[in-house]
């Protein structure tokens, strides 16, 4: 067995790896692309980083291709992916105009390797318009959404749909997320990379130093939430939700860590209110880190007792995968991906209040019993349902499916 | 590439452990009362029926399924109408040969509820039921038993997926609904019967996979044991 797939497999079991193998066979030889619009940096750029040296030591020929642009485009899709998400505002037409530019020069680059590919998965809302720049592509072309465009702002949607309807299939994280298009709608959650700095094991130093950098008592409860500071996250609800509790715990300490927040106007104005809500409580813990503080954010994770995700609104809620990864029950908020992942009395607790979060904390803290039962059991759900090996079945299982003929059943050998 | 499906018994009656990866789709049908499950019911591809009985079994679930189906489920959950979930709940899917047979009597279900509590008409559910389908990858994973306890032997190594497709699966191809296990038992003549027998007496639908397989290997081990003594 190669070198990574012997890595995966220490974690994600043997089992699975065979699965993979076998499946794999029936794309031998053929070439798959993926493309995306940034290398590093997001959650999309860090998946493929993995997905696709896995891929080829399957034996599929897989090739990971990144569309640039200038200024302009960025703010076009910046704009598009809030917009999407629900945050009506209107994109400007020489904004359009960029996005539209910057594919057809992409489309120069990349139109040898993309007509040739038997699958082609586009990433996201940026390189979307490629399809109809590649008339002679031979292979299927799949969409892969990542995020939640359930209540999308609807002038964005119609003119991103354009592009979108002549895919052969698209794919969601939840149901609750797909728009309706003329092609088939996968759906396949996203997942966590357990090998990642974010997610690796750390040893007791590791996590010792990080608790005295930031003047954290791991002899005293922990709770945490890992997050950007955005009003969906509810990180002054989370504040609350902790003086309610410290009223009966008067040793809790919180931690709200996040990062981001410098380049977004809304972001440092939750960030004020958040520190105007933690007024001079040493307890309470307002952490602003930089984008790739990963490991410092795992050993976050892994100090706190408990993790807390008390948002309102939610895509999939990848910081939950995480905190469940490490072994920790979550408190999160009973919304969007957050329902799939926290099972009610058996990985977390679903809540919809600060009032909700803090009596959940207190049950917790007053059964360590019940909490490492809870954390153990959170960790063997995603261990068996959203690590990468899984999301990488899952394009397998589509690509085969798709070069098959898309039928309901599908037979091989 | 594409074979067509037929039962894991090939020539010299050997056993062929399959595998299987299963992927959901959206339908883009969603149902927010129960009248408006009743009427997409009436109308829904019967893989999508299929899915809601089986798929969750090896979808991303926690433990025991409190129940069989995502129909009931979504009753006691999305609706808070116990009496409709329990009702919902003891529908076997195996008994019904025909998926419209099986569909007809979901609705049937559904709309003597709705004749006794009006306010389900109009009520709005807590959440709405997403109406999902399958595609199923089935493929060969050149395993091979000669015989009941060679495949004895091998259940251990044998993946949850695969127990599925075998174990599950089967029983909505075979008119009989049968699992392949017995169905390649029967081959045998009479020999296997009380094998056959205990298999029967596994219930498939609450376990989680791993459970399920751990039961299959024990009653395979158990009637080796109990016949070698």
């Amino acid at each position: 067995m190669s070198g990574m797939l012997e890595a995966y497999a220490k974690v994600s079991g043997e089992e699975v790896i065979d699965h993979l193998r076998q499946l794999s066979e029936p794309l031998a030889g053929m070439t798959i692309v993926h493309v995306n619009s940034t290398r590093v940096g997001g959650g999309v750029a860090e998946i493929l980083d993995k997905l696709v040296p896995l891929s080829n030591e399957l034996g599929i020929d897989t090739r990971w291709e990144v569309i640039t642009g200038n200024m302009e485009f960025y703010q076009c899709t910046k704009s598009m992916h809030n917009a999407l998400q629900g945050n009506p505002l209107r994109i400007p037409d020489h904004l359009y105009k960029a996005y539209e530019e910057t594919n057809v020069a992409n489309a120069e680059r990349l139109r040898g390797v993309l007509e040739e590919a038997d699958v082609v998965f586009i990433h996201d809302p940026q390189p979307a318009p490629l399809l109809g720049l590649c008339p002679n592509r031979k292979g299927k072309w799949v969409w892969r959404c990542h995020i939640d465009v359930s209540h999308p702002d609807r002038l964005v949607w119609k003119y991103l749909r354009q592009y979108l309807i002549a895919y052969d299939a698209s794919v969601f994280s939840l149901p609750a997320f797909a728009q309706p298009l003329p092609n088939l709608e996968y759906i396949i959650p996203p997942s966590i990379d357990p090998l990642s700095v974010k997610n690796i094991a750390l040893d007791a130093d590791e996590l010792h130093e990080v608790a005295e950098r930031f003047n954290l008592d791991t002899s005293r409860p922990i709770v945490a939430q890992i997050s950007r500071y955005d009003r969906f996250k509810d990180p002054v609800g989370v504040i609350r939700a902790y003086r309610l509790a410290k009223k009966f715990m008067p040793q809790l300490q919180l931690v709200l860590a996040g990062g981001g927040a410098s380049d977004d106007p809304e972001g440092e104005m939750v960030l004020e209110e958040v520190h105007s809500a933690a007024e001079e409580d040493d307890d309470i813990h307002v952490l602003l880190l930089p984008a790739d503080a990963h490991r410092t954010i795992n050993a976050l994770q892994r100090i706190a007792d408990i993790i807390i995700q008390k948002s309102t609104r939610e895509g999939f809620g990848l910081t939950v995968t995480e905190g469940m990864w490490k072994g920790k029950p979550v408190i999160g908020g009973d919304t969007g991906g957050i329902r799939l992942q926290v099972i009610d009395h058996h990985t977390g607790f679903l809540v919809n209040t600060p009032e909700g979060a803090a009596l959940r904390m207190r049950y917790l803290f007053r059964q360590p019993e019940k909490m490492h039962e809870m954390g153990a059991k959170a960790r063997e759900f995603v261990t068996d349902n959203f690590l990468l090996t899984r999301q990488l079945r899952e394009y397998l299982t589509l690509s085969v499916g798709l070069l098959h003929g898309a039928a309901n059943r599908i037979v091989i050998g | 590439m594409q074979a067509s499906e037929n039962s894991p018994q090939e020539t010299h009656g050997h056993f062929a452990v399959k595998d299987c990866a299963l992927i959901a789709i959206a339908t883009g049908k969603r149902a927010h009362s129960l009248k408006e499950l009743r009427d997409h019911l009436v109308t829904i591809n019967e893989d999508s029926i299929y899915y809601h009985f089986w798929g969750g079994l090896i979808q991303p679930r926690f433990e025991e399924r409190e129940f069989n189906n995502d129909f009931a489920s979504w009753t006691r959950h999305g609706l808070h109408d116990g009496t409709l979930a329990e009702k919902l709940a003891v529908v076997d899917p195996t008994e019904f040969t025909d998926p419209n047979t099986l569909r007809n009597e979901l609705i049937e279900l559904v709309e003597e509820r709705l004749e006794e509590r009006e306010f389900l008409r109009w009520m709005p559910a807590a959440k709405p039921f997403e109406f999902i389908r399958s595609q199923i990858v089935v493929f060969d994973t050149h395993s091979r038993a000669a015989n009941p306890r060679e495949l004895c032997a091998l259940l251990p190594h044998v993946s949850t997926t695969s127990i599925f497709y075998h174990f599950i699966d089967a029983r909505q191809r075979f008119p009989e609904g049968v699992d392949d296990f017995r169905f390649w038992l029967s081959g045998f003549g009479h020999e296997f019967d009380d094998l056959a027998l205990r298999l029967a007496e596994v219930d498939p639908y609450f376990a989680p996979m791993t459970e399920l397989r751990r039961n299959l290997i024990n009653v395979f081990q158990e009637y080796f044991e109990e016949s070698a003594s």
